[in-house]
């Protein structure tokens, strides 16, 4: 019964791809954000955590490193008391955690974690769901986030929370379009949605941001490439910042703003429900690294054109390639969390009025211009000269203009006196 | 007071897409981090850490050589050269303790006793270091010069009782303490 065949992979799938890759992820992404955090700030963070051997008449406890830490915090997380307030809206107020975390774990479903792995001639790829919307299905999941977070600032029933929520809703709405418009460029170049194919073709004929490769040879890109990095760059940009916005991540984390709101939208969340919360923001974080990962920065394949060699690799008729894959893409995630962890502790806290204006006047700008620039670059073979050149014209002119307005919406009203 | 108005500073174009300002920040914390991770954080060698952060790995590296003079760790009662009990449960520590750790009770010299005319002594002396706070009132307020806050600050125990401080322990730790002033001694 090959139905049933297929049900048990894709079972078999989700558990070893969410559960066994994904969420370990989150609290290996909170210990490296203490550990991180600490050297950045000359402290040395949890090093002692450990298995306490001595306790079984070992000579000495197992530390390494203090890895051991995010068991212990879950675990002290478990044996809080869970305090629901008495003035909540209680079901809201239950709803809300699991609907920040759920959305952030459905999303994995679309990534490509490594290339097809082959068993007896029957090829299985490292995707939960090989969609052909991909980037779209994860925005649309992932915007889901913000239900949970509004509906937690609004069911607590308490102000600090209700302005964290509010927060996080504009935001969100805010960040989702320049988010959307960046990787427009992104889609046009491979005229694909499907994130496995997108991949593919990185692996083939080099990373978005690393063309030093085509058909498996290396070599300098061909002049188009080469332009369009300019629009890949811009795209890259406004996407990882957007990103930092869309998962609350620190210099954008307004809707948890410690020094003004206490804790935001999880104010009066305890235990377990907060520790969900906490896992929805790292699975966010793990999820928005893995796309970026994913769109420009080659996803699973390793580069310089040894990703067919490494396709090939097997041991019988098991050929292993994609585990080397998919231990490439984890490698390249961890780099990029721990990238949006130096970002944490560098970039201090924008103001909320700036935090629109970087998203309404500057990035969706940057983004839509982005979007006619990359057009132009992947259409001028087909064009005449004297059609580039007009569209380059006409660029320029929209690009002054629109950072004419910028400037002039800025201007300040003279201050009167009376 | 005449009236200072500031003017906010003006910035350039570069500095107002703040872009250099932030790549200079990645710079500084990871220069802090790649120090940290070499051994070599900015003070590590004054504060005598591990040089993994200025942090000093407590049970591995102690403090011991560290502490300054006037270092106020665990009270304890001291003897003098002549081997006399210096204290003459006076209570007046007893009294002046803020969070109340010390419990005397007070009973006489036999007369017998070579320093019969001290008159007092204390039969039992309980200091409960779960609730000290080390503040140094005794050894302030002691008229005998009997009581001194010592260097010892590793103060552990199982239990509650084993916190307790009594005598002997505090004699224990105190121990003989030279060139005090010695009021009881005959005068020549
Ligand atoms: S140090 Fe302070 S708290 Fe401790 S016993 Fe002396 S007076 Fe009491
Ligand atoms: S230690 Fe000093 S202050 Fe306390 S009872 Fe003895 S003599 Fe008096």
């Amino acid at each position: 019964m090959p139905d049933i065949l297929q049900i048990l992979i894709l079972i078999v799938k989700i558990v070893a791809l969410t559960f066994c890759v994904v969420l370990p992820l989150v609290p290996i992404s909170v210990y490296f954000e203490r550990r991180f955090c600490a050297v950045i700030q000359d402290r040395v963070g949890p090093n002692r955590t450990g298995i306490p051997l001595t306790l079984l008449g070992f000579k000495k406890d197992f530390h390494f490193f203090g890895l051991i830490q995010p068991v212990a915090d879950g675990v002290k997380l478990f044996l809080k008391e869970d305090f629901t307030p008495s003035y909540v809206r209680k079901a809201f107020y239950w709803m809300a955690p699991a609907l920040t975390v759920a959305p952030a774990l459905i999303t994995v479903c679309v990534i490509p974690f490594g290339s097809p792995i082959s068993i007896f001639g029957s090829e299985q790829k490292l995707v939960i769901a090989d969609l052909d919307i991909g980037p779209l299905f994860v925005f649309a999941i992932s915007s889901l986030t913000v239900y949970g977070i509004t509906l937690a600032g609004w069911s607590s029933n308490s102000k600090f929370s209700l302005i964290g929520g509010v927060r996080s809703t504009a935001q969100m709405i805010s960040y989702e379009i320049c988010l959307g418009l960046s990787i427009i460029p992104v889609l046009l170049y491979y005229g694909d949605l499907n994130l496995s194919k997108i991949v593919q073709n990185q692996a083939d004929n080099g990373w978005l941001l690393l063309p030093l490769w085509k058909g498996g040879h290396l070599g300098l890109p061909d002049l188009q490439t080469a332009l369009f990095l300019i629009p890949a760059f811009i795209a890259f940009l406004i996407f990882t910042i957007s990103i930092f916005a869309e998962t609350n991540r620190m210099p954008f984390d307004l809707p948890e703003c410690e020094t003004e709101l206490v804790g935001g939208y999880h104010t009066e969340y305890s235990s377990m429900k907060f520790a969900l919360f906490f896992m929805g923001e790292y699975a966010a974080m793990v999820i928005g690294s893995a796309l970026i990962v994913t769109l420009f920065l080659g996803g699973w394949s390793v580069g310089f054109g040894m990703d067919k060699w490494i396709n090939d690799l097997h041991i019988g008729s098991f050929q292993f390639g994609g585990l080397i894959h998919l231990m490439a893409f984890l490698v390249k995630l961890i780099v990029f969390i721990l990238f949006f962890i130096l970002v944490r502790w560098t970039v201090p806290r924008f103001r909320y009025d700036q935090l629109m204006k970087l998203g309404w006047v500057i990035f969706f700008e940057a983004a839509l211009v982005n979007v006619f620039l990359a057009a132009l670059i992947i259409a001028a073979p087909q064009l005449t000269a004297a059609i580039i050149g007009g569209g380059a014209v006409l660029l320029i002119a929209v690009t002054a203009a629109v950072i004419w307005v910028a400037m002039v919406s800025e201007a300040k009203p003279k201050i009167r006196r009376a | 007071m005449a009236v200072v108005k500031l003017q906010r500073p003006k910035l350039n174009a570069g500095e107002k897409i703040y872009f250099g300002a932030i790549l200079k920040g990645f710079f500084i914390t990871m220069s802090h981090a790649v120090r940290s991770l070499l051994g070599k954080t900015t003070g590590a060698k004054d504060l005598a850490s591990s040089g993994l952060g200025v942090t000093m790995q407590f049970p591995e590296q102690r403090w011991d050589n560290q502490l300054p003079e006037y270092y106020r760790g665990a009270p304890t009662l001291v003897i003098d050269e002549q081997g006399r009990e210096r204290c003459v449960s006076c209570q007046l520590c007893e009294f002046i303790c803020p969070p109340k750790a010390i419990r005397i009770t007070p009973s006489e010299i036999p007369t017998d006793d070579k320093w019969a005319k001290v008159e007092k002594r204390p039969i039992e002396f309980d200091i409960d270091m779960i609730r000290c706070i080390y503040c140094g009132m005794c050894e302030e307020v002691c008229p005998e010069q009997a009581i001194f806050l010592r260097k010892d600050y590793l103060v552990t125990g199982h239990t509650r009782a084993e916190m307790v401080h009594d005598k002997k322990k505090l004699y224990e730790i105190g121990g003989i303490r030279t060139g005090l002033v010695n009021k009881w001694n005959e005068l020549k």
